[in-house]
């Protein structure tokens, strides 16, 4: 059995899948199901300032984007962090804490961008007994209008100075939770670096309107006639955050800085695809919330199963792995050559891969008596979009042209040697080859 | 109290609760969700093999994505707009042969998106709505007669009618309908839904219904030609065929179709009576329905005796499952050669080609479904034993057009005859409307 004990930032959790701060840790009554579930750690829902904590709203607070048969792909949250009294919070974490040592357990703060602030609030949670914290850098509603949340985290230079306030003020390690409302996920990165964070987490949840009721006009979710932007996550946003995430692996800044992933994580497949982008361990929240704490037991034997399989013995031994082939477009390979070939066994004739190529794209496919499909491959680009639309696995796929051998969509001989655009004749600053 | 071993010919064989029960809708239409579920398996095929499959051509992938998308009044609005009784072909559709048999699921993975289903989840949808979801035309002065009230007929009267056409459609039977009313198995559609199905094509406006109005009784051709712009005859098959062996004139023998007949238009089912023995001779759907609504009657042992082998069967596999899973068992391969018995039927011999000796089946009851045909003399061209036509369903005769089972070339399915009547009724506005 592959372990799966993680280390990260030196805080130990018998797995990596953390609950991401969020409603499922508010509080200790949950917190407890979920270490009782099998949860590797929990990044506790975001404490404010001592005093009368925040109010919610009192209407709906998610709303969510289906598929088929109501599943659930999408979910916006307009809630703020923590409606619950300091204290209340700090207690039962010292309680939850004591009662499972072997358990990461992260507290999320947000507090104003003034040192006094942070300087009164680092030593209670650091009383509690939590492993570490997490700055609250991602928040997009309502704390964001102030001054907090999203706000700080779309101004690298407030991501920086509250980061070392941090560093200066506790013993605990530093992750900051990114926002992707923001145009290049870099900047915050390496100003979080630069404060001397010792680790990012992303991404916080995505500015979203996830419906308008047609018939009053009102964004959902809806309180009274009106809505406001929540934040999106759940599998729609898992794209989005990976990219995020391999931008700041690979980034020449950032590179090596730990990771922890968060964004849309639903199986373990998910997480390993995350961790194999750079991340240390990842975060869940949405997932939980669809299917409840259980779900952590798939993901445990998933990635288990498949660490076996391919011979890991330990979550190191593929976490950024993937990085290394995360590159830029012009660095690719244009003397890398394919060409759809359609399973005419497995084909079952629906005949989307022509509507999709002849209407939108290429031309590269002929209809032919029998709903017989075939590529022209004197037009076939590879683009892929016949292997994305077809309803068959395996069906339709892209078959490498051995060098040597003639394009017929261009005439000419695939060369074997690799070739980017930064060498391409048609590019004006092209560099001659070596 | 009768029961199921009760010998003869009698009603209530099981506890009439039982009965109705047995009669309940054979599929229950989808509930929303189930429909938006089942919507969602569909691929939105290019050139839809389904849509070719369908003799009205109803766009499916089109309506299957309005019901994806939340609009089923549309979803059957498409499907009006082509086949005008959509709601009963959904319920009757042999769409194991047609939509859902092309389906390129069904060849993928042997489970087809379940077309049927959702045709009737959208035209019940509209249905279910006050009013018609077509507009007429201005009247156009043009005064067409359709003989026969069946699907052909109604299509037709409903086309012309959106037209601007004024439309009399002389029904021979009591009821309009035609074998949506009087034919089809009770279970294929359920809570009177033929007659309501004509209420609402009615709705269209400029169709006038005079039922006991029958060619060849109180009409004739000559005379409809005269008073009228155009005729559509969709006559149906009026007659039945008869068996020619010994002993078919005995009490407990008939055609099955007057079985189905009596079974549709009962209020109470328990009230029928039906045989502890019952034996269906022949092999298409008439026989499928009689067979399978004896058993439900109660009877005893019901049996479909066919004179070929399965694969020749006309009823499709999925209906021969039907039976064999109501209880009917299905003989291949034999040929009745008499019907014996003193006055009432006790037993059919059958010749099998593996036997000697005869076969011989105890019977208090004998349905003959081995056809129909066409009755009457119109003084038309025939083709066969049926009206000859050309094109959009024209006779020999200039300004008739004929369609449904009464003209040659159809397949004897609802559908295909609510695709003659309604390209008819396009050829026939075009004629009157030709050079004006």
């Amino acid at each position: 059995m592959a372990d799966l004990t993680t280390d990260f930032l030196g805080i130990r959790s018998p797995n990596p899948f953390w609950l991401a701060s969020a409603p499922p840790t508010d509080k200790e009554y949950n917190v407890r199901r979920a270490f009782d579930a099998g949860w590797g750690g929990v990044v506790w829902k975001t404490l404010g300032e001592e005093g009368p904590p925040v109010v919610n709203v009192n209407g709906p607070r998610y709303g969510a984007i289906y598929g088929a048969d109501r599943r659930l792909l999408g979910l916006n949250n307009i809630e703020l962090i923590t409606d619950r009294p300091l204290e209340v919070n700090l207690r039962e974490m010292k309680a939850v804490k004591r009662d499972y040592p072997d358990r990461a357990l992260i507290a999320s703060i947000m507090v104003p961008c003034e040192e006094e602030a942070w300087r009164k609030i680092l030593p209670l949670v650091e009383e509690t007994g939590a492993d570490g914290i997490e700055l609250n850098c991602g928040c997009p509603h309502g704390m964001s209008e102030r001054g907090m949340g999203s706000a700080v985290g779309q101004a690298p230079d407030l991501i920086e100075m509250i980061t070392r306030w941090c560093k200066q003020m506790t013993r605990m390690p530093v992750i900051v939770k990114l926002t992707p409302n923001i145009t290049d996920v870099r900047g915050p990165a390496r100003a979080a670096k630069a404060g001397g964070a010792d680790a990012v987490s992303l991404i916080n949840t995505i500015n979203s309107i996830t419906s308008v009721d047609l018939d009053n006009f009102s964004p959902q979710p809806t309180i009274d006639g009106k809505g406001t932007h929540g934040g999106y996550c759940g599998p729609a946003v898992k794209p989005i955050a990976m990219n995020m995430v391999a931008e700041i692996a690979r980034d020449a800044e950032t590179h090596g800085l730990p990771i922890s992933g968060i964004g849309g994580i639903t199986t373990w497949r998910d997480a390993a695809e995350f961790m194999a982008l750079g991340c240390g361990n990842v975060q869940v929240c949405t997932a939980a919330m669809t299917y409840g704490f259980k779900i952590v037991d798939e993901m445990k034997r998933g990635l288990s199963g498949w660490m076996d399989e391919k011979g890991y013995a330990s979550v190191s031994d593929f976490v950024g792995r993937a990085v290394p082939n995360v590159t830029d477009w012009q660095y690719l390979n244009l003397n890398y050559v394919t060409k759809a070939r359609i399973d005419q066994d497995l084909c079952i004739k629906c005949g989307r891969c022509y509507a999709a190529c002849e209407d939108t794209s290429h031309q590269a496919i002929a209809m032919k008596p029998g709903r017989v499909f075939e590529v022209k491959d004197d037009e076939c680009v590879a683009c892929n979009l016949c292997v994305d639309v077809c309803p068959v696995e395996d069906c339709i796929t892209m078959t490498e042209l051995d060098a040597g051998t003639v394009d017929e969509r261009t005439g000419r001989v695939v060369e074997g040697e690799y070739a980017n655009w930064t060498t391409h004749p048609n590019n004006p600053s092209a560099q001659a080859a070596e | 109290m009768p029961n199921a071993m009760t010998p003869g010919l009698v009603p209530e064989r099981l506890d009439p609760q039982e009965i109705r029960d047995n009669f309940a809708d054979l599929h229950p239409p989808l509930s929303e969700h189930q429909a938006h579920v089942a919507a969602d398996r569909c691929y939105f095929c290019y050139d839809a093999p389904c849509v070719t499959a369908c003799p009205t051509a109803i766009d499916i992938p089109l309506f299957i994505r309005q019901i994806a998308t939340g609009r089923p009044e549309d979803a059957g609005r498409t499907i009006f707009e082509q086949n005008i009784l959509g709601g009963m072909c959904a319920r009757v559709c042999p769409t194991e042969n047609l939509c859902e048999g092309a389906c390129v699921r069904e060849i993928a993975e042997g489970e087809p998106v379940q077309i049927g289903l959702l045709q009737r989840h959208a035209t019940d949808s509209v249905m279910a709505r006050q009013g018609h979801p077509f507009v007429r035309s201005a009247p156009t002065g043009r005064h067409v007669a359709v003989v026969g009230g069946g699907p052909a007929g109604m299509a037709c009267a409903h086309r012309l009618a959106m037209k601007g056409h004024e439309v009399t459609v002389y029904e021979a039977r009591p009821k309009p309908g035609g074998l949506n009313e009087y034919g089809i198995a009770a279970y294929k559609t359920v809570d009177d839904f033929a007659a309501r199905e004509v209420d609402w094509l009615l709705g269209i406006g400029g169709i006038t219904i005079e039922t006991g109005r029958a060619l060849g009784e109180d009409l004739t051709l000559a005379e409809l030609v005269e008073g009228h712009d155009a005729v559509f005859l969709g006559l149906g098959l009026g007659g039945v065929n008869a068996l020619n062996a010994p002993g078919s004139d005995m009490t407990g023998v008939e055609p099955a179709v007057h079985f189905i007949e009596r079974l549709r238009q009962a209020e109470e089912k328990a009230t029928l009576p039906v045989g502890r023995n019952v034996v269906v001779i022949g092999g298409g759907m008439t026989a499928v329905d009689a067979a399978v609504q004896s058993k439900l009657l109660g009877a005893a042992s019901v049996t479909l005796a066919y004179r070929k082998g399965r694969e020749a069967m006309p009823a499709s596999r999925w209906e021969q499952d039907l039976a064999a899973s109501k209880g009917v068992q299905l003989v291949f391969d034999v040929s009745p050669v008499e019907i014996r018995g003193n006055g009432a039927v006790t037993e059919i011999a059958f010749t099998h080609p593996e036997s000697e000796a005869p076969v011989l089946m105890q019977a208090d009851q004998v349905l003959l479904a081995i056809g129909q045909r066409l009755a009457g003399d119109q003084g038309l061209a025939r083709e066969g034993a049926k009206i000859a036509v050309t094109g959009p369903g024209r006779t020999s005769l200039e300004k008739v057009w004929a369609g449904g089972d009464c003209a040659a070339g159809g397949d004897d399915l609802t559908v295909t005859a609510v695709a003659n009547g309604r390209d008819a009724a396009e050829d026939i506005h075009a004629s009157l409307t030709a050079g004006g």
